[in-house]
């Protein structure tokens, strides 16, 4: 990775190290007295006899210095986009600078609860990227209260339940339809909110059939939970039909627009008869993900869902903005407040910096990319491609196997990923559960990466297959330029070793502390 | 498009035609046939302009956003679920670090670094509360009651959930919709005990409801009024008597002073991440953490990613990764716990500085100050005309104040005249006897801070 780009593609597999600090646990580090920060002496309190604490926390007593530099070093050993990322399925973009940079400035010291009239700002922010959504998705009204994509998955089983409720139906709906290849999301978050699920299984073209669909709805069908296309890049050409007939039941349709990256600006989710659907803002949009958050899941629904949404909802009245929280038939709060504004900002700048055309571009560029690596990826030995039956170009992302490498030689999938890593190259995606394709990985280009970081990530793996044909054992040992070695694994499966806090390591493992 | 857009390396025109040319293709178009003519969408959008240029953008976002009043252009005495706490300059730091802001979850190797500082936010928490096992933190305080009661349903087999009847409206609001409707074969049912007039929880109450239907009792200390509960391990006796979890919630802020719930018989706690780092950000910084003690009955029901530290094939070494992956819903799908998904793993970072910034002895200093302001302000607001505070109770950074005659609402405009924002209007919740407003008082807050409140009040009042 050292070596400058040209160079790269040529195979120039060395001179990458991660940086490795020896960097103990924190609550070892320090020494009685320190202190990281201070505050102004105070009396202490007069407090029930109850409720005064007996014990002092051990936490660590360090200088302002060496917390710092701890978490810093911390941060330095994780390689994430610092190499190249292309983690499928979670369409890793570049988070514009400005976008952190604004919402600091201008978000960080808001409270949710001001006068709406001193919030003027982020209440236009929220109606002026709740109309943009609208016009890419043909809906006619988002939300953001949402803390994820799941959690607008969940939003939306709330919805139905109450929508159904308002009908004086949910005892009698009380299924929500999904296919195995829907993200767990939808199955988990409808199973959360009460409902029994039921999971259409693939078939012929990578998709579960239209009498397949028919065979289970009904009059207990709630919803359909879909995301499309799915994650081996197959899209559903019967989807429409779909949403027919559940509409035909009676129940709602949800399209989980996950993987949206692919088709943004080529359909819309309501020209499809969705009722609803959902856009992650930390994906889609170009807001950073956090390593898992803080996210905003934003939903948004036709007209005859409105009622549902989550409160409170920002309104336009004349030329000022209020939040409604006088909406009777609302589902109240899935998520205190009104959800993660400056995501929401980050999402905002980043759709605006695109446009309607920068849209379209990184849609075309997405696929493109996605092809040209198959087409790269079907040259290298041991790579082959899940449902060899679907000859069509895929969509953004392609899951691919390395089932005959790991037949050949023993190197999985995970040895690949690991050994992988060693170039500067992120942790591969592999697949969700259940796993239908053996040894499986789902790379995914988007817009973001050069064609030369496509190349390299490219070379990298033919080269790390070879030299799973050639040297197994360096495979199977990787890494071995990361800041630490293979974890074990079998001792964070074990309740009597497992230790999710030091307090927990401490007392499980007295007897090896005390022998160092 | 006529120029290459900096977000977007391939948007080079050569470099699509080279890519094109490798697939054998003039363009693009092909590529999307997988997509039936019907399905596409052909009229033009009706979108704002592009703004590429990133100085364009700047000012659009910054007049955009120059219409809020912030809580640094004003002062602010709200809390309620999202507190003005100091926020030292490495949270901002450390949060904003670009290697774990942009990226999503990699291996325990590679991202050794961030796994480490999640078992370390995770521990932080777990000598906070006195408790060994704690999971990666939930989206919110509400998100994180309505996952344990889950917990507590499914672990007790139990339908109904005990909660005190002066509840945070947001979060109970959340709780409700964990708890499903009643048309729901697997509804669980909300019940309240009462309040005292000392804003404890009324024991006679508590037991008449507490019976072996009660999954569990879910209490908070200090509570939403920011009254400390004298005796939480009699209440912890009370429910665990009754087979019930016990369930409560803590302001992590306050553990520095008062006794950790793991200590007098909690069997989980819960909690907000954001006064620890993070700023209120609109409602944005809100996240909530989940423990328990360190046993298979409670380990196996956690909807969360765990952590676990663990040995390297080297030895000695030791590195931190998954444990319990396969009950989550990306492990089981329907079949796992709840469900599982993005949550606030960013700002756990941010917590993990701040807690090991703060050290014991910056826990026990910010309780000292915090009540201490907040008592202070609370005397001199009771010491004014037409309004009073009760000031037998005990209270942790939050307390009610009561109007005689004016309106909150009323007064709330008036002292925002003043470049004042007062505390939250609770008048017509429960617990809240005529005109009442939440004013919530921190470490932020100077004395003269407080003067200024007390003196525009006078104004007001008089």
């Amino acid at each position: 990775m050292t070596a400058p780009i040209a160079n790269r593609t040529k195979a120039q597999f060395t001179g990458f190290q991660a940086p490795r600090w020896a960097e103990p646990v924190v609550m070892e580090m320090g020494c009685p007295g320190r202190r990281g920060v201070v505050f102004d002496d105070a009396p202490a309190p007069d407090l029930p006899k109850g409720a005064i604490r007996k014990t002092a926390p051990a936490l660590p007593e360090l200088t302002e210095h060496d917390a710092l530099r701890h978490y810093l070093h911390l941060s330095q050993m994780t390689l994430g986009m610092m190499g190249v990322s292309l983690f499928g399925t979670c369409t890793m973009k570049y988070n514009p600078r400005i976008g952190e940079r604004a919402a600091l400035e201008h978000l960080a010291d808001l409270h949710p609860l001001q006068h709406p009239d001193t919030l003027q700002g982020v209440l236009e922010l929220y109606d002026n990227f709740s109309d943009f959504l609208c016009e890419v998705s043909g809906m006619d009204q988002f939300v953001f209260q949402a803390g994820g994509g799941a959690d607008a998955a969940y939003t939306h089983a709330c919805v139905t339940r109450a929508y159904h409720a308002s009908r004086g139906e949910l005892e009698q709906r009380d299924q929500i339809i999904t296919t195995i290849q829907t993200h767990p999301c939808s199955p988990a978050t409808a199973n959360t909110a009460g409902f029994e699920v039921i999971t259409l299984s693939l078939e012929e073209g990578g998709y579960p059939s239209v009498e397949q669909l028919k065979s289970v709805i009904g009059p207990r069908t709630a919803a359909l939970m879909v995301n499309n296309p799915d994650d081996m890049g197959i899209y559903n050409p019967d989807i429409k039909e779909w949403v027919r007939l559940v509409h035909e039941a009676g129940g709602l349709c949800f399209y989980d627009h996950a993987n949206f990256n692919g088709v943004m600006t080529r359909l819309r989710a309501r020209e499809l008869g969705f009722d609803a659907c959902m856009y992650m803002l930390h994906k889609t949009f170009g807001a950073p993900k956090g390593g898992g958050g803080p996210a905003v899941g934003a939903y948004g629904c036709a007209e005859h869902l409105v009622p549902f949404l989550p409160s409170p909802l920002v309104v336009k009245d004349g030329d000022r903005y209020t939040l409604d929280d006088d909406r009777p038939q609302s589902i109240g709060r899935v998520r205190e407040f009104w959800g993660n504004a400056p995501q929401v900002l980050k999402a905002y700048a980043w759709a605006r910096a695109m446009g309607a055309e920068g849209l379209r571009t990184a849609a075309d560029i997405s696929v493109l990319a996605n092809n040209y690596m198959d087409k790269r990826l079907s040259e290298v030995k041991g790579v082959s491609r899940s449902n060899p039956d679907v000859t069509a170009p895929r969509m953004e992302m392609t899951r691919h196997s390395v089932e005959q490498v790991t037949k050949d030689t023993g190197c999985t999938i995970v040895d690949i990923s690991n050994r992988m890593t060693d170039f500067g190259i992120d942790a591969l995606w592999l697949s969700h559960e259940p796993w239908l394709v053996a040894e499986p990985f789902t790379p995914e280009a988007g817009e973001l990466w050069s064609r030369e970081d496509i190349d390299y990530w490219i070379d990298v793996m033919e080269h790390v297959i070879h030299e799973a044909y050639e040297t197994p054992e360096v495979v199977k040992t990787a890494p071995h330029n990361a800041p630490i070695h293979q974890i074990k694994g079998a001792d964070m499966a074990d309740p009597a070793q497992w230790a999710t806090t030091w307090r927990a390591y401490t007392r499980k493992h007295a007897k090896r502390l005390a022998a160092e | 498009m006529t120029k290459a857009h900096p977000w977007m390396a391939n948007s080079v025109p050569s470099i699509q035609q080279e890519m094109l040319s490798a697939l054998g293709l003039n363009s693009v178009d092909s590529l999307f046939s997988q997509i039936p003519e019907d399905h596409l969408y052909a009229k033009p959008f009706n979108l704002p302009p592009q703004l590429a240029s990133e100085v364009a953008l700047s000012r659009h976002l910054d007049d955009l956003m120059r219409k809020n009043v912030t809580c640094k252009d004003s002062l602010s005495f709200l809390g309620a679920g999202a507190w003005p706490h100091y926020v030292p300059a490495i949270c901002d730091e450390v949060a904003n670090r670009y290697e774990w802001q942009t990226s999503v979850f990699g291996s325990p190797t590679s991202d050794h670094g961030r796994n480490q500082a999640w078992f370390e936010f995770c521990s932080q928490i777990g000598t906070l509360v006195e408790m060994d096992f704690v999971g990666l933190p939930v989206y919110s305080w509400g998100c994180a009651i309505g996952h344990s009661v889950r917990m507590a349903s499914r672990m007790t087999g139990r339908r109904k959930v005990l909660v005190t009847e002066v509840m945070d409206p947001e979060r109970l609001s959340v709780l409700r919709n964990y708890c499903e409707p009643r048309e729901m074969a697997r509804h669980i049912e909300i019940v309240e005990v009462a309040i005292g007039a000392d804003g404890c929880i009324d024991q006679n109450d508590l037991k008449s409801k507490l019976d072996d239907s009660v999954a569990a009792l879910y209490f908070e200390t200090p509570s939403y009024h920011g009254v400390i509960e004298g005796a939480p391990g009699t209440l912890c006796d009370l429910a665990r008597t009754a087979g019930a979890e016990v369930i409560v919630g803590v302001d992590p802020l306050s553990l520095g002073l008062l006794e950790a719930p793991g200590a007098y018989g909690a069997t989980i706690a819960v909690g907000p991440t954001q006064p620890m780092g993070v700023h209120m950000n609109a409602g944005g910084g809100v996240g909530g953490f989940i423990a328990s003690p360190d046993e298979e009955r409670y380990a196996s029901e956690y909807n969360t990613l765990n952590i676990s530290i663990g040995e390297t094939i080297k030895e000695g070494e030791y590195g931190f990764g998954l444990t319990l992956f396969h009950q989550s819903s990306y492990g089981s799908r329907e079949e796992g716990k709840d469900w599982t998904g993005n949550s606030v793993y960013l700002w756990a970072l941010a917590n993990a500085a701040y807690m090991a910034a703060m050290g014991p002895e910056g826990f026990a200093e910010i309780g000292r100050l915090i009540m201490a302001r907040s008592r202070h302000a609370a005397k001199a607001i009771d010491g004014l005309a037409g309004c009073s505070v009760d000031l037998s109770r005990p209270f942790f950074k939050e307390f009610v104040v009561t109007f005689e005659g004016e309106k909150v609402a009323d007064v709330n405009d008036a002292l925002r005249k003043r470049g004042i924002f007062g505390g939250k209007d609770i008048s017509g919740e429960p617990g809240a006897d005529g005109q009442c407003m939440l004013v919530c008082v921190t470490e932020a807050h100077t004395e003269g801070d407080i003067a200024r409140l007390v003196s525009a009040l006078k104004e007001v009042l008089a």
